[in-house]
């Protein structure tokens, strides 16, 4: 029963996306503000519909109703209860209701926190959000029915979760990567409804920045998270594999970041407008495509396709219609945005434009590298994969190339400025930088020059907005006062950059001090690594809630003292039988320990290990995390929430003049 | 000229030398680092380049792993169940590599004949196969199994 009404409720719910898409659009165009005034309630509708929906699909998991289709193939009575709730968007069909769920989150946002937006602005975006969720609700109902049920001949057990997927860090990922993806929809719909209006101005890249950033930053966290777990979870030690899947999350990131920093430019001086909206369309576009490269299976092979027709041409037609719809209304309405603005070469306006380009190339470098294994498979000239080398080679010189721009950004000045001043401003951080990056390298021998290469940019970062932070500070009469002054917009900022500087430090020395080592170890057995010493002291059987274990213990000295006992485990599941490795981490500011298990090697009870040493591997986690905090920051600037006032008398105005 | 034109020339003329510095590096960079799939059956007719990096996939054949005594060194073989390709690789295997499983391996292939992995790829769940594997198997005429068609 409970099945069928989230089926119903589902539908429900595409009833209310396709009125919602159609009605208050109507309205704007043809000045009909009762039709526009329905925008709101039905986008509150449309989640609670959608709620009841995924609260049906995940009652369903709890309570193992195996008769439902989804829930056999995923789940198993053994299953914790954790496990049982995030195998609902451990499947193709399930993250779709969870896509469709935070799409509807962030539609019921926008209404119920927007009420400083004309009526006529939040009326379209409302609708393009709306036509967003009918898509994406008819292909969940026609392709992807997650309540599919198997009656007759339900199966008395599930065929069990992916055990790589039975992690907690699983269990918020896929949500916190959806919030930033869906989130861009937003910057989207504002675009859009920008374009629809032709009304471009200061007061819509304050609407729009806001949800931006707040997208981006959730976005930052999912990606950031993914790494972690793929560095835990997968037992081999890496953080970032230029994975397909893992590159479908970080483009709309590149694009995004682009975004937000355009945004500024656009809002402070009314420049970039159309380019702004162009990334906003950017952005998205590249959500769906990841999304859907995704969870469509075409990333594992362009024949997923054939394997079912009806999912992939849905696909192919309803990126056309969003990409294509879109770029066709810009190609229209863009020149009726475009500005007149000037400004000089020394400025930071020409700093956020260098910031752009590396971005956007960047995103479409990544692009490129993801789709050409496609593109020639499809051409049907071979399989070729292209490998980390490529997206190493050409994104670590993209960056390098930023950083020196991103040091000038905060001192520089909007409109004109002085190279002189900049000179005079950044002397003396750029020879402190010099001399760390000198001589901080020498801690560590032998001497690595791209760690040299990555102090010296970082502390060339970090130098510069200390600079600038003291000097808005000195400017003050007290100190309390200064910092009172300084707006959450700017601490955003420099949280944000701080924690792009954290994040390079720790990737270059993490790439460049790591010591990994597989071996064969025989219990009693000890290895030094990089002044540890791993002792290997016997293997036992442990038993989980739905896994048997083979448990290796370990222990860890340095110099004589206990530094960690470490437990590795090579786990079998009970249900699907599948084999998993558990790492046995030592974590740390400046230093992380890693043991995995490999397989049982000889008859003596020997084993393949796998011992690292990584250094100051948090620092790029840790990193991310900053900058997410730094985007959370900017977007609770009360600037975005001010002129309540003016807006509504704007909103009579736009009223009277549609 | 007109200011706003100037500028605009300047935007053109900076954007287009920094498409064509990253439009070099992609270049540069693919050249390198792209690798193309054979089937063991190409492999074993000579169609693969030698010292250049490949990879290979097929299903391990039974009874073809051999473990070194005393290091972490294996040697195996990858069937499409026309032909077979030797591969040696030093390290550890992931979790779901088994004999009679599909994998993929990514290395050089040397004057013998066999192929020196750097990275060995095995399916990782239950249910699913190197897309290559498949492909390998289909023109191979044979099943996973090793039945044929």
């Amino acid at each position: 029963m409970i099945p069928e009404i989230g089926h119903f409720a589902l539908i429900l719910a595409l009833c209310l996306a396709l009125i919602l898409a159609s009605v208050p659009a109507w309205g704007a165009w043809r000045g009909n503000s009762v039709a526009m005034s329905l925008a709101p309630g039905l986008a509150v509708g449309l989640l609670v519909f959608v709620g009841i929906s995924f609260a049906c699909l995940a009652t369903a998991f709890l309570q193992d109703d195996f008769s439902v289709k989804l829930v056999a193939s995923h789940s198993n009575t053994l299953l914790p209860p954790m496990y049982k709730f995030s195998a609902v968007w451990g499947n193709h069909e399930g993250s779709l209701v969870l896509w469709a769920l935070i799409l509807s989150m962030w539609t019921a946002a926008v209404a119920l926190f927007s009420s400083q937006l004309p009526l006529l602005v939040l009326s379209r975006v409302l609708s393009v959000m709306g036509a967003i969720a009918v898509g994406f609700l008819s292909f969940s109902l026609v392709t992807s029915n997650p309540f599919a049920r198997l009656l007759p001949g339900a199966p008395a057990d599930g065929s069990d979760l992916n055990p790589l997927l039975q992690d907690p860090g699983l269990i918020i990922h896929p949500p916190l990567l959806y919030m930033g993806y869906v989130g861009f929809s937003v910057a989207f719909a504002f675009a859009i409804a920008a374009l629809l209006g032709g009304r471009l101005d200061a007061s819509w890249a304050r609407w729009s920045r806001p949800w931006t950033n707040t997208a981006w930053a959730f976005l930052t966290l999912g990606i950031m998270l993914g790494s972690w777990w793929a560095y835990y979870e997968l037992g081999w030690g890496g953080w970032w594999f230029w994975d397909p899947v893992e590159n479908a999350s970080f483009m709309p990131w590149l694009a995004g970041t682009a975004l937000v920093h355009s945004l500024a430019a656009t809002e402070k001086r009314g420049l970039f407008k159309s380019w702004t909206v162009l990334l906003a369309i950017f952005a998205f576009s590249l959500s769906l495509l990841g999304t859907f490269l995704v969870r469509s299976g075409v990333l594992t092979s362009v024949h997923a396709f054939a394997v079912d027709p009806e999912r992939g041409m849905f696909i192919l037609v309803f990126l056309a219609l969003v990409v294509g719809g879109s770029l066709t209304l810009y190609a229209l309405r863009a020149p009726a945005v475009s500005s007149r603005v000037t400004f000089d070469w020394v400025s930071r306006e020409s700093l956020l434009l260098c910031n752009n380009v590396v971005f956007l190339v960047a995103a479409l470098t990544v692009l490129f590298g993801t789709m050409f294994p496609l593109i020639v498979d499809a051409l049907g000239m071979g399989k070729v994969s292209v490998g980390p080398p490529y997206f190493n080679a050409v994104f670590v010189p993209l960056m390098a190339l930023l950083v020196p721009v991103m040091g000038l950004g905060p001192v520089s000045r909007w409109k004109r400025d002085a190279a002189g001043r900049w000179r005079s401003e950044l002397m003396v951080p750029t020879l402190v930088a010099l001399f760390c990056g000198v001589t901080l390298p020498l801690l560590q021998a032998p001497y690595n020059i791209w760690v040299a290469l990555a102090v010296l940019l970082s502390a060339w970062l970090l130098l510069g907005l200390v600079k600038d932070f003291w000097q808005r500070l000195r400017s003050a009469s007290s100190l309390p006062g200064g910092l009172r002054r300084l707006t959450p917009g700017y601490l955003g900022m420099v949280i944000a950059h701080l924690g792009f500087a954290a994040c390079i430090i720790g990737i270059v020395a993490t790439s460049q001090y790591s010591v990994e080592h597989d071996l064969k170890m025989d219990p009693g057995d000890a290895r030094e690594l990089a002044g540890y010493e791993f002792r290997f002291i016997e293997v036992v059987q442990v038993r989980g809630p739905n896994f048997v274990a083979d448990e290796a213990r370990f222990e860890v000295t340095r110099d004589g003292r206990a530094v960690a006992s470490m437990t590795p485990q090579k786990r079998r599941y009970l249900a699907s039988g599948s084999v998993m490795t558990e790492a046995a981490i030592d974590a740390g500011l400046f230093r992380d320990l890693y043991v995995a298990m490999g397989e049982p090697v000889g008859e003596e009870g020997a084993w393949a290990m796998r011992l690292h040493y990584k250094p100051m591997v948090r620092w790029m986690w840790l990193g991310a995390i900053l900058m997410a905090a730094g985007a959370f920051t900017a977007a609770a600037d009360k600037r975005y929430r001010r002129q309540r006032m003016p807006a509504a008398a704007g909103n009579k105005v736009a009223l009277h003049g549609a | 000229m007109h200011p706003v034109r100037k500028q605009r020339l300047y935007l053109v003329l900076f954007i287009a030398l920094f498409s064509s510095i990253a439009i070099g590096l992609v270049v540069y960079a693919l050249r390198g680092n792209i690798n193309l799939f054979y089937p063991p059956a190409d492999v074993a007719a000579g169609m693969a380049p030698v010292g250049q990096p490949i990879r290979v996939g097929g299903m391990v054949l039974e009874d073809s792993l051999q473990r070194s005594a005393d290091s972490l060194a294996i040697r195996f073989k990858l069937t499409d169940y026309q032909e077979s390709v030797a591969v040696v690789y030093e390290g550890i295997l992931p979790d779901l590599f088994a004999e009679g499983q599909g994998a993929v391996a990514s290395g050089v292939l040397n004057d013998e004949g066999v192929l020196e992995a750097s990275e060995i790829l095995a399916k990782h769940d239950e249910n699913y196969m190197p897309p290559e594997v498949t492909h390998a198997l289909e023109s191979s005429g044979y099943d996973e199994k090793g039945k044929a068609r």
